[in-house]
């Protein structure tokens, strides 16, 4: 079961009129891996994980969850199929507790939480973030590390099977990017499948199994970081020509 | 055939009313429902234009298409303005210029009880039968299509072949846009808010050549109006002519072919079918 | 097996209280107060089941009148035939089959295109229902005659108010009511954590009319002689529209503070310048927009706020969920 694929997306393709976002982009995720999706802005990494998640509709092409086609499927029911993520810039629920911004990943899912079982849950996540404590602190005043641990939080709550985590380590300053690489390395450990945007390098290397790079919405490498990021075309993708 | 004329003169003068609410809703962003109540005060002007001064109306609505211009300028300036200012986003002026523009519809209407009464009111003009195709039809009506069609024309003209109606267009569009292409937002959502009023204005006055009306059915038109600009895409000046004529010819057959007390099923129906299947209407643009 | 904590146990000890207060009101008058309380109560049924819905959606519903006359129908119809609680559960069956299909077609989209289609909503069911009663039955209106008095009725509302206070106040313990306060929040991370936007709302929309509906049909026996205008009368969407905001959409019990207070100048505006009723609504209509925003609950919130800084209003919003 370990070295089925978890996730294939197969020929995805998403078009905005005349934009072309996501070309023709085939690659698969095992469970428990790892897998970095870098590229330069604007080569449609979002967008690929807005198309997993279910946020966008595929133009054509497949995504599969476990054999199970989810592309086509609204958001929600993708959710409740084990898919979490985190946002590019951090959504929390500004009205509720700390606490209940975890609980809300838990209720709806496939975990199905609630009543005092889910806030024992939800404290248990919290202090795994290193929130622990802070269940009942207002959100609308958290520091941006700290929503980020929230929404992390509320992504687990749900027990994915599938964890997106969109440009989590973005906008931290070293030593927090620390306490960030650890915990992802932690939840790695566990044996989470889980697909990161980054474009943080220190991160991919040290946490990624494998790379994925896209340039301009079309797949331009695949496989180990190391052998990716000596790859010409990747290169020249980040830096330009002249310095290949 | 006979429905298909009928239809075409009813859905020629929707087209009117709804032109002039398009060009408030999609330009100005105000889902203006105090709009039928425009087109009434306009009917109630030609009345009494024709009745007091003898004055036609056709020329009427070189008076009162003006003057309903100064009023909806005043209108939006004074009590919009402050709404899209207020408001953090789209829909939440939406639902504020919803509700304000009910309040304002409730006190036009009143105010016009309070003068007029609840009344029917119908004048002569034009009223001699026409022969087209073997059937009989008033030359009032005719005639209101005909100046329908020219009145759409120069709006379609000054939309598409000038550089101010551009201007205007492209707000509709995107007015964040629109004001990097240093458009003056403000000033042409207020300029778009008068020419909508000035045009249900207008449609109002050739509706009171033919039709009777009284002070309170201000809504059913509001209604229609709404649901052919949402029929025809937000915003879109030939989806709301289409839209226009399509409702026109729908209510005229089932009022002839079903029952004439079913009409707003029709309009319903259609409504509900745009709203399932192609909720951006005919011409508009999907919202990713 | 439901635990209240002390501030939910007072509140439940007030409301208890006030409506036991209320109930000995046909006791003491049976003319023109008994009236004009059951009005109060009417209405403070129909904007609490209306809040249910539009409170935490901010979807303006003008649906009102359409599940009021379908209520008020079902008992016209069925007044000869069948025992008076059974008609009422079939004016919630009918209305909240109503709601369904209703918001199933435009709870997906804006919340414009669900004001504009719900504007027209009573119109076309009158329509039809106009249509049908000619077709079929030969005549339009029905008689009720019942054995129900004005207190009666009265007293059936204050029970149907007691329910739907109940029932909301258990809809936002649930995960429903998470669910909504979720959707206000983010409705983007509403669904990304299990959500059906679309089938919470709808759910809450039939709630809501079923209420409603039931509500038209205890008055029914009022009317004694019901014909589609009246039944079908517009003007009860607006007014609960109006009354709702007034008050404020902000807690289950806000629109009290506009029900009471608008009921009561209606009343005399009616009584002593019938012409001048739509220009009452008008301006009403506007105040509530430029000046009272959220309601005279949200004045008082403000005004509680700017004294009370050091306590977040969040917490207040946590402890309610617990």
């Amino acid at each position: 079961m370990s070295s089925t694929n978890l996730l294939s997306v197969e020929a995805a393709r998403k078009a905005f009129g005349g934009l072309v976002a996501v070309n023709d982009v085939d690659f698969t995720v095992k469970q428990s891996e790892l897998i970095g999706l870098i590229g330069p802005n604007g080569s449609g990494k979002t967008t690929m994980m807005n198309l997993i998640s279910g946020a966008l509709q595929l133009t054509s092409g497949a995504i599969r969850l476990d054999g199970e086609v989810i592309s086509g499927m609204p958001a929600h029911q993708i959710a409740r199929r084990g898919v979490a993520r985190t946002f590019q810039l951090v959504r929390i629920l500004p009205s509720l507790s700390a606490v209940e911004n975890v609980i809300a990943g838990a209720v709806f899912g496939h975990v199905r939480a609630w009543g005092d079982d889910a806030y024992r849950e939800a404290e248990i996540l919290l202090d795994r973030v290193g929130l622990g404590g802070r269940g009942n602190a207002p959100t609308g005043s958290m520091t941006y590390i700290d929503q980020k641990r929230l929404e992390l939080a509320r992504a687990l709550a749900s027990n994915p099977r599938l964890l997106l985590l969109d440009e989590w380590l973005a906008g931290l300053n070293p030593s927090e990017l620390r306490i960030g690489i650890e915990l992802i390395r932690d939840l790695r450990e566990d044996g989470r499948t889980i697909i990161m945007v980054e474009h943080v390098m220190d991160a991919i290397r040290s946490l990624c199994d494998r790379c994925v790079v896209m340039s301009s919405g079309v797949k331009i490498a695949d496989g180990s970081v190391h052998d990716v990021l000596s790859q010409p075309e990747v290169v020249t993708a980040y830096l330009g020509a002249e310095d290949a | 055939m006979d429905i298909l004329i009928t239809g075409t003169v009813l859905g020629g003068t929707y087209a009117l009313i709804a032109l002039g609410l398009t060009l408030q809703y999609g330009v100005a962003r105000i889902m203006n429902l105090a709009n039928g109540e425009n087109l009434v005060l306009a009917c109630f002007c030609a009345f009494w234009l024709y009745t007091a001064a003898s004055i036609n109306p056709i020329i009427g609505i070189a008076l009162i298409a003006p003057v309903a211009f100064v009023l909806n300028w005043a209108i939006y300036a004074y009590a919009m303005k402050p709404l899209v200012d207020r408001a953090k986003n789209r829909g939440q002026l939406e639902i504020d210029s919803i509700l304000a523009t009910f309040g304002l519809m409730f006190i036009m209407q009143g105010v016009m009880l309070l003068v007029f009464g609840g009344e029917y009111f119908s004048y002569n003009f034009l009223s001699e039968p026409v022969r087209i195709l073997g059937e009989n039809y008033g030359l009032n009506r005719i005639v209101a299509l005909g100046a329908a069609v020219v009145i759409a024309v120069a709006l379609y003209v000054f939309l598409y072949r000038t550089r101010y109606g551009t201007a205007v267009r492209a707000v509709s569009v995107s007015p964040s846009s629109a004001s990097l292409v240093a458009i003056d937002v403000p000033r042409m959502s207020a300029f778009a808010f008068a020419l909508g009023g000035a045009l249900t204005a207008a449609g109002g006055a050739l509706l009171s050549t033919f039709y009777t009306f009284n002070a309170s059915m201000g809504v059913i038109f509001t209604m229609k109006a709404l649901i052919i600009v949402i029929m025809g895409g937000v915003g879109d000046v030939r989806g709301a002519v289409l839209a226009a004529l399509l409702l026109g010819l729908a209510e005229t057959a089932v009022a002839s072919l079903i029952d004439p007390g079913l009409t707003l099923a029709a309009t319903y129906t259609l409504f509900i079918l745009v709203l399932l299947f192609r909720p951006q209407g005919i011409f508009g643009r999907q919202t990713a | 097996m439901i635990r209240m904590n002390n501030r939910e146990q007072r509140v439940a000890a007030i409301a208890l209280l006030l409506f036991g207060a209320a109930a000995s009101i046909p006791l003491l008058d049976e003319g023109y107060y008994l009236s004009l309380s059951v009005n109060i109560a009417m209405y403070a049924v129909l904007c609490t089941a209306w809040t249910l819905f539009s409170g935490p959606t901010h979807y303006i519903s003008l649906a009102t009148a359409a599940f009021f006359g379908i209520g008020t129908y079902s008992v016209g119809l069925g007044i000869d035939t069948l025992p008076f609680p059974l008609l009422l559960l079939i004016a919630a069956l009918a209305s909240g089959i109503l709601a369904g299909l209703v918001g199933i077609a435009t709870l997906r989209l804006s919340g414009v295109y669900f004001v504009i289609f719900t504007l027209g909503l009573a119109e076309l069911v009158r329509q039809v229902v106009t249509w049908l009663q000619v077709k079929f039955l030969g005549a339009v209106g029905l008689y009720v005659f019942t054995d129900l008095a004005e207190k009666h009725i009265f007293w059936m509302l204050l029970a149907l108010a007691a329910v739907v206070f109940i029932t909301g106040w258990l809809v936002n313990r649930s995960r429903l009511g998470f669910a909504m306060r979720i959707i206000g929040n983010d409705e983007t991370v509403a669904r990304h954590v299990g959500i059906d936007v679309a089938r919470a709302k709808v759910i809450l929309f039939v709630i809501s009319g079923a209420f409603i509906g039931i509500t038209g049909a205890i008055l029914a026996p009022r009317f004694a002689y019901v014909e589609p205008p009246s039944a079908f009368n517009p003007v009860i969407s607006f007014q609960v529209v109006i009354m709702a905001l007034l008050g404020g959409t902000g807690r289950l019990w806000a629109p009290l503070l506009g029900v009471i207070p608008f009921t009561i100048l209606f009343d005399r505006i009616s009584a002593s310048f019938p012409n001048h009723t739509s220009l009452l609504i008008g301006v009403t209509f506007m105040a509530i927009v430029y000046f009272l925003p959220r309601g005279v609950m949200g004045l008082f919130e403000d005004i509680r706020a700017r004294k009370d800084k050091t306590r977040p209003v969040a917490a207040g919003v946590a402890e309610a969920a617990e």
